[in-house]
């Protein structure tokens, strides 16, 4: 935002080009991670909602994309209405998503044959409208179905995940496809913060921005969701921020 | 005459067919109950009826003892024809009955090989048909006893043997039904059948003049039978829970699509979208002169309170499910609730998607992995015993050195659950390795006595 005040050229000029591509039917609303540092660098302040977004694992995660699983299931903590998380292999170890603030109360399960299948249940869920958001893991998306997709959730305002995963680590050059998505995130997880005992801290991750439309791409080390879907900034770097502050005292309790 | 026998009188040896007489003979203190076909008949009707809402479209009765399900198009609600013929013998051993159920390509092979087959549970591939009937008895050919006897004096026993000897001489000493029986029995010609029409079902048809066939007619005579549907359920003051829409061909055959409803519904959008969805895996053959749409099960509906504050209502999440769980299988379609179990892989359970909220939830304190494997995964370890986190691993060919873990998270075994699990004990550990990636591992026993488990290590799940 400090950046549109200092160049209001460039505003218009990028609210012209959104008047000719035609999104701008309804006012684009934004889901703020609620950090500064990530927000600052998507356009309009957070994740935009009725938008597709990919999400995939970096080194090992690229084939079981726990990581990008968390990082999604964070993300939809904090939307409201139900989930539609459209899958191949049920992996989905649905603690773990109750631990990252998704209640399992609100997330329905599809378990399609196979890619196509998993393709035309995630539009159907961002065509729906009643929906809080979809989730999908797919391997293959190709550019028109990243399009198709990413109409249907502009169409209805449901914010739509694709979790990429592949079988193998060789197949995830795909990644560097181009895709119709929104923003293109890549989560790795990377050694947990220092404790002074031993034992593993909390869980961190790398976070890349890999694309953004509208906006330039970044990287940023974070911590790990809480139990409300939330990303924290590592205790050591940003000190005595309340996230860091309430993990040391679950520690210590 | 014996008409019937139950389970215990047959392991003394009475049978059907044998005389009253004789069997008193055997059996002096025997309880003999008069025959009665006609209630007999009814309480089959009662049963086609019933198999109408819960499993096929068309059913027919086949009496003295049988029912004919046409399961095309039905199936994948009870998990594919298995599960839906597992789910039938299942309800009728609830009410102390014996049910055999096969499906066949043919009606007539479906039929010998549920009262003579081998097996009282099977689904015969088109392929195999011919192998599957080929060793039963002539009997089961629904011949008369008569011809069966002479035929038998000819040496023919089994359905093959009758199926090699030449058709012409055949029709012409015992006329054309062994031929026609056996045809059948091989799904060389079609069957007519009378299905059951159940009771005070709402429904609604539509005959054509001329045949039609093309999908778009199709379509479009199916939002009109929606139409005529809707307002019979609307006077009845009750929604659909199942759809029914039969298509009677020219060749006297019927072809149906079948669909669920998560929640009762009178919607007429959302039925003819659920039914038009699948109008294409209907084959019209020459053409179709009449289509009925009935609910042959269906349930109150709620009232429904109209808003006029001028705020748009939120589309129903139920008409999704409806549309994904035809698409893909209700089974297919689930949420996950919380069980009380400490073992990881029974502490989940897969509910009804539409299904009422839980209040069960699992606890917030002990980390649990994002992604948990079918089955834990063997690996190679070097661990201090007993209750130390391994130094290093192998997992996948990979060996990872651990740099922090946390653990033990000791899980003990369920002895209620089964006699095995009496000492057994598993002992859980976060483990991380120098790249940073996090995995949930376990040691089968306690690390000290071998009655608690076999001591070897496995990788369970991964966290992010």
């Amino acid at each position: 935002m400090m950046e549109r005040g200092a160049r209001p050229r460039v505003a218009a000029l990028r609210a012209q080009i959104a008047e000719i591509e035609g999104t701008e039917r309804r006012r684009k609303e934004v889901l703020p991670f609620g950090l500064e540092m990530v927000d600052a660098k998507l356009p309009g302040g957070g994740l935009a909602l009725g938008a597709l977004h990919e999400v995939a694992g970096g080194a090992q995660g690229v084939t079981d994309g726990a990581a990008a699983a968390l990082f999604t299931a964070g993300i939809l903590a904090r939307v409201s209405g139900s989930i539609l998380w459209c899958m191949t292999e049920p992996d989905l170890f649905a603690p773990a998503i109750a631990q990252a603030g998704l209640d399992p109360d609100r997330v329905i399960y599809v378990e399609a044959r196979d890619e196509t299948a998993v393709l035309a249940c995630f539009e159907e869920g961002l065509r729906h409208g009643g929906l809080g958001g979809v989730v999908a893991e797919l391997a293959r998306l190709s550019m028109t179905s990243s399009r198709r997709l990413q109409l249907a959730a502009e169409s209805s305002g449901t914010i739509g995940i694709a979790i990429r995963r592949w079988r193998r680590l060789a197949e995830a050059s795909d990644f560097g496809q181009p895709t119709a998505a929104a923003t293109r995130w890549r989560v790795t997880a990377v050694p947990s913060d220092p404790l002074p005992v031993p034992g593993v801290g909390r869980h961190r991750w790398f976070v890349e921005l890999i694309r953004c439309r509208a906006g330039e791409s970044a990287d940023f080390l974070v911590e790990a969701c809480d139990a409300t879907g939330r990303l924290a900034l590592p205790a050591d770097l940003a000190d005595g921020s309340a996230a860091s502050q309430a993990w040391a005292e679950r520690a210590a309790s | 005459m014996v008409t019937a026998a139950n389970a215990a009188a047959r392991m003394i040896g009475l049978h059907t067919g044998m005389a009253v007489s004789q069997a008193q003979a055997l059996v002096p203190d025997l309880l003999i109950l008069d025959a009665e076909p006609q209630s007999d008949r009814d309480g089959l009707e009662r049963l086609a009826v019933w198999s109408l809402r819960r499993y096929a479209p068309i059913i027919a009765v086949d009496p003295p003892d049988g029912l004919m399900l046409d399961i095309t198009g039905a199936a994948h609600v009870h998990g594919g024809i298995m599960g839906l013929l597992k789910d039938i013998v299942q309800r009728l051993a609830e009410v102390e009955t014996v049910g055999r159920a096969v499906c066949a390509p043919a009606y007539g092979a479906a039929h010998a090989l549920a009262r003579y087959g081998p097996e009282p549970l099977r689904v015969i591939d088109p392929l195999d048909l011919e192998e599957a009937i080929a060793d039963l008895p002539l009997v089961a050919l629904r011949l008369d006893q008569a011809i069966v006897r002479s035929l038998s004096q000819l040496g023919l026993e089994t359905i093959a043997d009758l199926e090699a000897m030449p058709r012409a001489s055949l029709a012409l000493r015992f006329g054309s039904m062994p031929g026609l029986r056996l045809d059948q029995a091989y799904g060389r010609v079609a069957e007519p059948f009378e299905p059951v029409a159940a009771p005070q079902t709402i429904e609604v048809e539509r005959r054509f003049a001329e045949p039609i066939g093309a999908p778009e007619t199709l379509a479009r005579y199916t939002h009109k039978l929606v139409d005529g549907l809707c307002q019979q359920l609307e006077e009845a003051g009750v929604g659909a829970r199942r759809l029914d829409l039969r298509f009677h061909r020219v060749d006297n055959r019927v072809e149906a699509i079948r669909a669920g409803l998560a929640k009762p519904s009178r919607d007429r959008k959302q039925m003819g979208r659920l039914l038009c969805d699948r109008i294409e895996t209907v084959d019209p053959g020459f053409g179709v002169e009449k289509m009925v749409l009935s609910a042959p099960q269906v349930e109150p509906l709620g009232l429904r309170t109209i808003s006029h504050l001028g705020e748009t209502p939120m589309p129903d999440v139920a008409m999704l499910v409806d549309i994904l769980g035809n698409r893909v299988g209700e089974e297919r379609l689930y949420r996950v609730a919380a069980r009380e179990s400490d073992i990881p892989e029974r502490s989940v359970t897969r509910i009804p998607p539409m299904a009422d909220p839980t209040l069960l939830r699992w606890p917030e304190r002990w980390p649990r992995p994002a992604r948990l494997f079918k089955r834990p995964e063997p690996i190679d370890t070097m661990a201090l015993l007993p209750d130390h986190p391994p130094v290093h691993f192998v997992w996948r060919g990979m060996r990872r050195k651990v740099k922090r873990a946390d653990g033990p998270e000791r899980i003990y075994g369920e002895w209620h659950v089964s006699d095995e699990e009496w000492l057994s004990v598993r002992d859980y550990f976060l483990v991380e390795d120098e790249t940073g990636a996090r995995y949930w591992v376990f040691r089968q026993g306690d690390g000290m006595d071998s009655a608690t488990g076999g001591q070897g290590w496995f990788l369970h799940g991964l966290f992010a």
